[in-house]
């Protein structure tokens, strides 16, 4: 790779790979401290009870405890990024079985969970809400009794259990109706899924002796576990500096706090390293899933398959705290009306409180459930009318210059070309060996999701041997970041990617950065990235100028850090040159740095009547379209996705090979949602299938043997190089892909997440 | 109670002499004693396959593993498959496919992939399917990893 200066559209290697095969790349548990002590978490027992006091005397007296924090440790002020209800630790009353009670700090794992399981609460049960239905029954108990006076960032329409309510309107909806063809009218439910990145949460929090705090953990966002701890610890943020080692997955689930502020309230108390991290058994009974949902929708068009009109009404169970809750109902809301143009929409939703773990951000962020529900019914006209499904989609996509749902024009648009290669890839595919018993099928969705959201930065400085360091705060979980945001800045400078180095997070010294999420850090940290780059090539040729004599305009950067005199090849000056006499004669470093705020169109309330949105604007618009070939098992109703073709319109590809395997691990993980994943609590709120022994992911031979990303490049003008993001795309119509040709192959459709075999063959044998 | 044993190790060619206790996982000498932290605890209960490492050359769960167990065996982790300077052709093929990404996985997934090359040379797709069955990844879809080493296998002499 060392020949390639302009390394934007190729393959590079990750940056990190040969530390990751050789067992070197070090993830949070593989820190060890001086004098570290190591964490446990006691959990409540009950999915809703008072806690009426704790006995910690006979935990603290075993050999080796060092010290446990309750909610008495810390402040008693309710935080939250949209709604402001939630605490350190349970105190008062515990709202979900498993949320941590207390946290113990010890000389080995063992000894801290002995002395969990020594410490005696005294709680008074009080009757559970577990579903939609029970939440927002009159009766209900309320989970958060104060809800209407916690502090919430947008106008959120709360009431009893319900959270948060939002809407959105175009068009005159109830008049449409009279004027379609056909309507399809369905109930859509979805399951709670479980993020089960390979690395379960931790941190590792260690405490100088002025009683400033460094803090190593598997996050998304140093600066966000910076700012909420300290929040938490109610200390100023400069007393915390915030690391990110390695980072094995997060797929939403780790850009929030999970026991950072726990592992450092820790260390503050004993002046000790703690090391905190989770059993797998924890970490699926207290971080995040996905928000289970019940989608009640309803679309209509003309016999000639133009889509008129609309209607999605869409109930998300939050769990026990709000996190991102807001702004998943409000996407979710967003993106109901699916990638084409249907002038009448009405689209609301809301979200209620239940006595489970709260659900947060996951790859899609409430975009698979709609899209399951949107697209289902999409095929479902596509069926009555007896178009062609891609035909359908085809008349009715959206296309540059169009307006999405709430206003934001669309400024570039790949979703009519991966439609179209999408429909010529399927078609010449060979057709696969017959198989007894089965019933084959293809299914298609088409979708759309955002790259953007919020702001980031990022500084970039020229070394004196010629060589770049970059430092933009993103932390890297696995999808690599790194690497491409380094492929921006080389290619920019015509520099081989060895030539920049990429600098690890700290939130001491890494320009502000929101978290890695929202398909937003090629794109938005990409625009930065690109921006600072021209700030420093700009300064490299000025100072050439100032060397050589001429006008900068004269000059032009050259491959392997060179400036040279336009039109004539001899004379240059090296990279080096320039910044040594930067640094030595004339103005000093060559610096240059930039900062974002996404600045794209914001929601329009005069175009749609718009209320309880948690955000005003999103991001680039970002389209795909998928095909899947399965087969349904006729007598078990087994479903087994045989290909997959999935198209993504990603702007410009930066880095190929890391588009595929976004699109490909996206889908698989779309696959088990779709199939097999499905988080399950039994009557007193107990999640029973806390293991992956029980739960579901798919392995190897779940995996389709063939997964096809078809790589569509439609510049968007905002993007660096013209790319956005492709993070979340390949998971978004995996659960409508599949239904869809689960319907094509057997004529029956499954309403309902995960299509497990008893679901299917209740379909099969079904008179539906 | 038993107490503590002295035992004496052979892990990655090296006789290493530790004092463990008598319920102690493979998993934990390795990476709380020895600090070979190559091996993931991925869930602790022998499912997810982050933890494998060769035992006596086959592949094995070393957080179902008792240590105590392991003495009489050569015991090899991923620190054990390349030298300081160079990949093995299996980490550059899995490095050069694409097929890693936040690897949490890779460490395991490379100890299955090992014995599977060291069982049969040439394995087909749906035998290299099968071994990285074994495994779970999160990230890749398991595509890239089965691409990699079947274009290792296909471009290796027979």
């Amino acid at each position: 790779m060392t020949d390639i200066h302009t390394s934007v559209g190729h393959s590079v290697d990750r940056l990190d790979a040969a530390d990751k095969v050789t067992g070197e790349a070090q993830y949070v548990d593989d820190l060890y401290r001086p004098g570290m002590l190591h964490g446990a978490i006691l959990g409540s027992t009950h999915a809703h009870a008072k806690i009426r006091g704790y006995k910690l005397d006979a935990a603290l007296a075993i050999a080796g405890v060092a010290a446990i924090v309750t909610a008495d440790d810390f402040s008693t002020a309710r935080t939250g990024a949209f709604c402001k209800d939630e605490l350190p630790l349970a105190k008062g009353k515990t709202i979900y079985l498993g949320e941590p009670i207390a946290a113990i700090a010890a000389s080995d794992a063992e000894i801290a969970g002995r002395a969990a399981r020594a410490i005696e609460i005294d709680y008074e049960p009080l009757p559970a809400v577990l579903t939609i239905d029970e939440a927002l029954a009159v009766d209900a108990p309320l989970v958060h009794e104060d809800l209407v006076n916690y502090t919430k960032i947008a106008p959120s329409f709360s009431e009893r259990n319900v959270l948060w309510q939002c809407r959105l309107e175009e068009g005159k909806i109830d008049s449409a109706w009279a004027q379609c063809d056909v309507v399809v009218e369905d109930v859509f439910e979805t399951a709670a899924q479980h993020h089960m990145y390979m690395e379960p949460c931790g941190a590792l929090a260690e405490v100088d002796r002025s009683g400033r705090l460094t803090i190593w953990s598997s996050c998304q966002s140093v600066h966000l576990v910076q700012q909420r701890t300290a929040e938490w610890l109610s200390i100023p943020m400069g007393r915390i500096r915030a690391l990110a080692p390695k980072i094995g997955g997060g797929f939403g689930a780790k850009g929030g706090l999970h026991v950072q502020h726990l592992a450092a309230a820790l260390a503050l108390k004993t002046g000790r390293p703690v090391k905190m991290v989770l059993s797998r058994v924890e970490d699926f009974e207290i971080v995040r899933s996905r928000h289970p949902a019940r989608v009640v929708m309803k679309t209509g068009a003309k016999s000639d398959g133009t889509l008129l009109a609309r209607e999605a009404s869409i109930f998300l169970d939050g769990g026990a705290y709000a996190d991102e809750s807001p702004t998943v109902l409000s996407f979710a809301v967003l993106m109901a009306r699916g990638p084409y143009r249907i002038p009448h929409l009405r689209s609301r939703g809301l979200v209620v409180y239940t006595n489970k773990l709260k659900a947060g951000a996951f790859r899609g962020f409430g975009n698979p459930q709609v899209t399951f529900a949107g697209e289902s019914q999409i095929d479902r006209i596509a069926e009555k009318l007896g178009i062609h499904p891609v035909e359908l989609r085809l008349r009715n996509a959206v296309a540059a210059g169009d307006q999405w749902a709430g206003g934001q024009t669309l400024q570039a648009c790949g979703l009519r070309e991966c439609l179209t290669k999408l429909r010529d890839a399927v078609e010449a595919a060979p057709e696969l060996p017959f198989a007894p018993q089965h019933r084959r099928g293809v299914g298609y969705s088409a979708f759309a999701h955002i790259s953007g959201l919020l702001s980031t930065g990022c500084n970039i400085y020229l070394r004196s041997d010629g060589s770049v360091a970059v430092n933009t705060g993103v932390v890297d979980i696995g999808q690599g970041s790194d690497t491409v945001l380094t492929q921006i800045c080389a290619d920019a400078l015509m520099l081989t990617p060895e030539r920049v180095s990429f600098a690890s997070p700290d939130s001491d010294s890494s320009p502000w950065n929101w978290k890695t999420a929202a398909s937003r850090v090629t794109y938005m940290a990409g625009r930065v990235v690109l921006a600072a780059t021209i700030e420093v090539r700009d300064k490299i040729l000025r100072q050439a100028g100032e060397i050589m004599e001429c006008s900068a305009d004269d000059l032009e950067i050259r491959p392997g850090g060179l400036v040279g005199l336009k039109g004539v090849a001899a004379k240059t000056v090296t990279f080096a040159q320039i910044a040594s006499h930067a640094i030595a004669r004339l103005g000093g470093p060559i610096m240059g740095a930039s900062s974002l705020l996404f600045d794209g169109e914001r929601l329009d309330p005069k175009r749609a009547l718009i209320e309880g949105f948690a955000f005003g604007n999103l991001g680039a618009y970002t389209f795909g379209a998928q095909a899947v070939e399965a087969e349904v098992d006729e007598v078990t109703g087994a479903v087994r996705v045989l290909r997959v073709w999935s198209a993504h319109d990603v702007g410009r590809a930066i880095n190929p090979r890391m588009v595929e395997g976004q699109i490909q691990g996206g889908f698989v993980q779309g696959m088990g949602y779709a199939l097999t994943e499905e988080m399950q609590w039994d009557e007193s709120g107990r999640l029973t299938n806390p293991t992956l022994m029980d739960y579901k992911v798919p392995t190897a031979l779940d995996a389709p043997l063939e997964i096809h990303p078809l790589i569509i490049e439609d510049p968007e003008p905002s993007g660096p190089f013209g790319a956005k993001g492709v993070g979340e795309s390949g998971l978004i119509g995996a659960a409508a892909s599949i239904a869809n040709a689960i319907a094509n192959a057997t004529g029956k459709r499954v309403h309902q997440l995960p299509m497990t075999p008893e679901r299917v063959l209740d379909a099969l044998i079904g008179e539906d | 109670m038993i107490g503590s044993m002295d035992v004496m190790l052979t892990v990655n060619g090296e006789q290493r002499a530790l004092r463990i206790e008598p319920f102690e996982t493979l998993l934990s000498s390795l990476r709380d004693r020895l600090r070979l932290t190559a091996a993931k605890r991925g869930c602790n209960q022998g499912v997810c396959g982050a933890c494998s490492v060769l035992i006596g050359g086959q592949p094995a769960r070393a957080c179902l593993s008792l240590t105590a167990n392991c003495v009489d065996h050569e015991i090899t982790t991923v620190e054990g498959l390349s030298t300081p300077l160079a990949l093995s052709p299996l980490q550059t093929a899995m490095v050069r496919a694409g097929a890693i990404q936040c690897g949490f996985c890779t460490p395991g997934m490379l100890i299955t992939l090992t014995a599977l090359l060291e069982e049969r040379a040439h394995p087909t797709r749906e035998e290299i399917r099968v071994a990285v069955s074994s495994n779970i990844c999160r990230c890749t879809g398991y595509q890239k990893i089965i691409d990699a080493v079947a274009e290792m296998v296909e471009t290796s002499p027979a």
